[in-house]
């Protein structure tokens, strides 16, 4: 939970977070400095540590002595395994409540889903 | 060495005024650190003791455990420059070649050519008299002064006025910077609270002449929260805290905590449907010096 830093803190954090998501960042990949960081998001250093140190605790990160952070060879597969907990009460309940609030109904929703499984055409 | 900075009981009153009223801090280490007030608190008068420049009423001021005030061991590893710009360097009938100059003499620590990359960063003409330059480009001559002074101890004290904003962005920029080439004491004096608090390593807060507050600038913002919601919910969940700021729209309420919340706090506000947000110091800041205004 990041809720109690900075904007840039979490952002930092959730922007290491997609890259490893995405594959941008590999395994065992190193990620540029805390000084890097801080030049480049123009904040104080110590709070880029800080997002770096929360991310170490996640076991995303992991610290080589005197050489920098590096991406944990199975930090991929944690965030992916995170994500998809969260799948249903992060994006799917949201999606029926507001489908329901604006009166499109469900099997609208359902049938939609089924036409992008089956690769239906995109419209 | 990596210096200390220490204010005990300090007092520095003017004929009929006490501008800083008893002050005891310590700042110690490297980086960046913010004098945050409001207008008249006490910032500049409490820079000057630090850096000597005026006599304590009372209490001490001490760099590396030694007294500051007429100290000529101290006073080379100390560099104040000032807003509004009355330092000797800044003589007006001076060139601003002529000011570099004589900052080169008087700082041991002077980086010449650091300088002369900021003076053309900057786009100052170094044949202007100093009273020829602009208000804006003064004020970056004078940050250019403290900070190529490399001086172990740095106070600026609202260097950035009349710098528009992209002069003011490009001196945070350097500030940080420097500051991470060359690890030392800088403390810099602003209001403008929302643009200079994300550099900020550690935020000291005066009022009135007194400490508010001096910490670790993460710590201070995971110690304020946003709690939005439901207004009957957000009453429940703020009673007996500290509550800064409180705003009612409609059925629904936001209110500002002051205070560390427990993880058990956060998760019990997320799962009775509240919204926890951070707080920008600037709020924070408004918050906690707004009373009586002056």
């Amino acid at each position: 939970m990041f809720d109690e830093h900075s904007p840039i803190y979490r952002q930092i954090a959730d922007a290491i977070r997609a890259d490893v998501l995405s594959g941008a960042l590999r395994e065992d990949e190193q990620i540029m400095s805390t000084n890097q960081y801080a030049a480049h998001y123009r904040i104080n250093p110590a709070t880029a540590a800080k997002a770096f140190q929360d991310l170490v605790d996640e076991g995303v990160l992991y610290k080589r002595r005197g050489l920098g952070m590096f991406v944990h060879p199975r930090a991929r597969e944690k965030l992916r395994d995170q994500h998809r907990a969260r799948f249903f009460s992060d994006v799917v309940d949201p999606m029926v409540t507001e489908a329901r609030a604006i009166g499109v109904s469900l099997d609208d929703v359902i049938a939609r889903v089924a036409e992008l499984r089956d690769g239906g055409e995109h419209r | 060495m990596s210096p200390t900075i220490s204010a005990e009981e300090l007092r520095l009153r003017y004929r009929n005024t006490t501008a800083v009223d008893g002050l005891t801090l310590t700042l110690d280490g490297p980086g960046i650190y913010g004098l945050i007030g409001r207008n008249g608190s006490g910032k500049t008068s409490l820079m000057s003791v630090l850096a000597g420049f005026r006599r304590a009423s009372g209490g001490r001021a001490r760099v590396n455990g030694q007294p500051v005030f007429e100290n000529p061991r101290i006073l080379p590893e100390i560099c104040l420059i000032r807003g509004g710009a009355d330092t000797v360097e800044h003589e007006l009938r001076n060139r601003v070649s002529d000011a570099l100059k004589l900052a080169a003499d008087l700082r041991p620590n002077w980086d010449a050519d650091y300088a002369d990359e900021l003076v053309s960063k900057f786009g100052i003409d170094r044949t202007k008299r100093v009273v020829q330059l602009s208000t804006g480009q003064r004020s970056a001559l004078a940050s250019i002064l403290g900070l190529a002074s490399r001086a172990p101890v740095t106070l600026l004290d609202e260097t950035y006025l009349g710098m528009d904003a992209p002069a003011r962005y490009a001196f945070y920029d350097e500030l940080l910077r420097d500051s991470m080439a060359h690890p030392r004491m800088l403390i810099v004096s602003s209001h403008l609270v929302d643009e200079v608090s994300p550099i900020l390593e550690r935020v000291v807060m005066i009022d009135q002449g007194r400490l508010l507050l001096h910490e670790d600038a993460e710590t201070l913002r995971a110690r304020g929260a946003t709690v939005s919601g439901p207004a009957d919910t957000v009453a429940d969940f703020v009673s007996g805290r500290t509550v800064l700021n409180e705003r009612r729209l409609g059925r629904s309420a936001s209110a500002v905590v002051y205070g560390e919340l427990a993880e058990a706090d956060r998760a019990h506000a997320r799962e009775s449907g509240l919204e926890l947000e951070p707080v920008p110091l600037q709020d924070l800041f408004v918050h906690l010096t707004k009373g009586e205004n002056r």
